[in-house]
């Protein structure tokens, strides 16, 4: 039977692009867009003490980077695990999760001794307890027979306002000198952060993400959903608990450093699929660390330089992520 | 060789399979039955989708519960009925992924030279390079099936494989399942709905019903009115044409009654 269909024209000029020319010229898109926003970020009206001025701007770009390729490359990895294109690590209430274990921490062994610790040592001390709080919490969730999806996210919902219902009680209780300084390690921003903290988190999401690339091609299988790539020989379990135990990571590590961003994954996500459709997860976490650092670097400099700091990143991050979730709503994504 | 020794399986206190015993010999096998009589389950079972509760299947002299799943993916294939896909994937990059388990995800010549192979046979090259997305329900099963070829093993196990199959289809299907056991040598298992498919392509039957193994056999046993009344509660003439036994349930008086 001869094909009709296939001598039909589909779509635009755009649409017969190869995934590979189409990878290709997205990539260096956005690599050259993220150079020269970086670039900007650091040279726009420089004044005063040079050195001091980049290295403090360094540090500034160096936190906002990082967090940017944490939460994108996480919020990849765990939707494809979870089987869906809705739920991210901090709709599912990771980040308020962090925010009540280092509120728990300075609760039971009070501010000063807790924040009289070392930085590095404190930090491996939360993401430790993070990562199996976590495991704890979604584990049974996502590797048992998968519910239904609306399900998951309001368990989601509700387990985000939990933790943030007792993180604020917990505050109350405390003595208000302790209350002060748990709100300066919690309320961090890219406009303080410290260069061992730095540092250590860098180590550590590099070393995340080095596994989540080797597990590129077994995330590519998990996509075609679980019977499959139980079929083709994935270990369905062990490769969600290791997810999930790498997005625990490298949520608790971004917000560590920046704070909680609720909708900034989903949309750098959603926006990696619009642009490179067809493409496996070693292209899509390319296009997905290059967009999130794009995308929170230009922010940042509108914020900062642009409005004269008239309003914070997150709220422009969280308008625009926040819309996006309703779209992909409205879309019928949630079936 | 598939071994099914005293298999259960239940959720929430209901039995959906209950204590099964069975050899499944090499050639075509059909698992037929009516409507939740655990025939999917069962299969999935096979195939350790689902950890069984208790007993032991073993195929290929592999225990299913302790081989590495890796291991078993070049034994064993399963294609379940529902198949859904959140990558956007073109029908080639699809059937590569029946190579995963040989290579992982470095295809090499020779896995390339099987994913033609398996397109070939499925009458897919000349769709090779649509996304799934583009496809009819029948061509994308036919892509699925391709997947399952290209992983090359001794068995396959196919959950209703004639879903979405227009009668064309449906018997070429069933005439490629007759190619791989005849001339590749393996073992196919699939769960059927339609009786007289099952009767005229499989060398023999597995009748399940409420869970449990009614009866197993060629069809020249089990195609026997008296039999497939003890598997479907009703009275199905049996006719032989052509030298085929064939049932006529569309006339059976009780076949209109729903209980």
């Amino acid at each position: 039977m001869p094909d009709l269909l296939s001598h039909a024209p589909s779509g635009t000029a755009r649409a017969h692009l190869s995934p590979e020319a189409r990878f290709r010229r997205w990539a260096i898109g956005l690599g050259v867009a993220t150079v020269l926003a970086i670039a900007l970020f650091l040279t726009w009206s420089l004044l005063g003490n040079l050195a001091f001025a980049l290295t403090l701007r360094g540090t500034r770009i160096g936190a906002i980077i990082l967090c940017a390729i944490a939460i994108s490359v996480s919020t990849l990895a765990f939707q494809t695990v979870t089987a869906n294109r809705i739920l991210t690590p901090s709709i599912m209430g990771m980040d308020a999760l962090y925010a009540l274990l280092q509120t728990v921490m300075v609760f039971s062994l009070g501010a000063t001794a807790w924040i009289t610790t070392p930085e590095p040592v404190r930090f491996v001390v939360e993401l430790a307890l993070m990562v199996g709080f976590s495991l704890l919490l979604y584990r049974w969730m996502f590797t048992s027979k998968p519910g239904a999806l609306h399900l998951m996210l309001l368990v989601g919902i509700v387990l985000a306002t939990l933790f943030r219902g007792v993180t604020a009680l917990l505050g109350k209780l405390l003595e208000p000198s302790e209350y002060t300084q748990l709100q300066d390690l919690s309320f961090a921003s890219f406009n303080r952060v410290d260069p061992t903290l730095l540092a250590v988190a860098a180590l550590i999401i590099a070393a995340s993400i080095a596994v989540l690339w080797r597990l590129r091609h077994t995330l590519d299988v998990m996509a075609l959903g679980r019977d499959t790539a139980v079929s083709l020989g994935v270990d369905h379990r062990r490769v969600t608990t290791m997810v999930l135990a790498l997005s625990a990571v490298l949520v608790g590590t971004s917000t560590a450093l920046v704070g909680p961003i609720t909708f900034f994954g989903l949309l750098v996500v959603s926006l990696a699929y619009q642009l490179v459709p067809g493409a496996g997860h070693g292209r899509l976490v390319v296009i997905s660390a290059l967009l999130g650092t794009l995308v929170l670097v230009a922010g940042q400099f509108v914020v900062e330089q642009l409005s004269g700091n008239s309003t914070t990143l997150s709220v422009v991050v969280e308008f625009a992520g926040g819309i996006v979730f309703i779209l992909l709503l409205l879309k019928g994504a949630l079936k | 060789m598939i071994s099914i020794e005293n298999v259960s399986q239940s959720y929430d206190a209901e039995v959906v399979v209950d204590n099964v015993s069975a050899q499944i010999g090499p050639g075509l096998t059909s698992i037929i039955g009516p409507n939740g009589a655990g025939k999917s389950t069962l299969l999935g079972l096979i195939a350790r989708l689902q950890p069984l509760q208790s007993g032991r299947v073993s195929v290929g002299g592999l225990d299913v519960s302790s081989t590495p799943s890796k291991q078993l993916a070049r034994t064993l294939a399963i294609l379940r009925q529902e198949n859904q896909v959140s990558l956007r994937l073109r029908v080639r990059d699809l059937v590569t992924f029946g190579r995963f388990p040989h290579t992982g995800g470095h295809p090499t010549s020779e896995d390339r030279a099987h994913v033609e192979a398996a397109l070939e046979r499925l009458d897919l090259t000349s769709l090779a390079d649509r996304y799934l997305d583009q496809l009819s329900g029948g061509q994308r099963q036919r892509a699925f099936i391709a997947m399952v070829l290209a992983q090359d093993t001794d068995y396959v196990l196919l959950d209703e494989p004639l879903n979405n199959l227009d009668m064309k289809h449906s018997v070429a299907m069933m005439q490629l399942m007759r190619t791989l056991v005849d001339e590749d040598g393996k073992t196919v298992v699939v769960v059927m709905h339609d009786i007289n498919f099952a009767s005229s392509y499989s060398d023999s039957l597995l009748a399940l019903k409420r869970g449990a193994l009614v009866a197993h056999g060629s069809p020249e046993q089990i195609m026997d009115t008296d039999v497939l009344e003890s598997v479907y509660d009703m009275r199905i003439p049996i006719h032989e044409v052509d030298g085929t036994r064939l049932g006529l349930y569309f006339g059976s008086p009780q076949g209109a009654r729903i209980s």
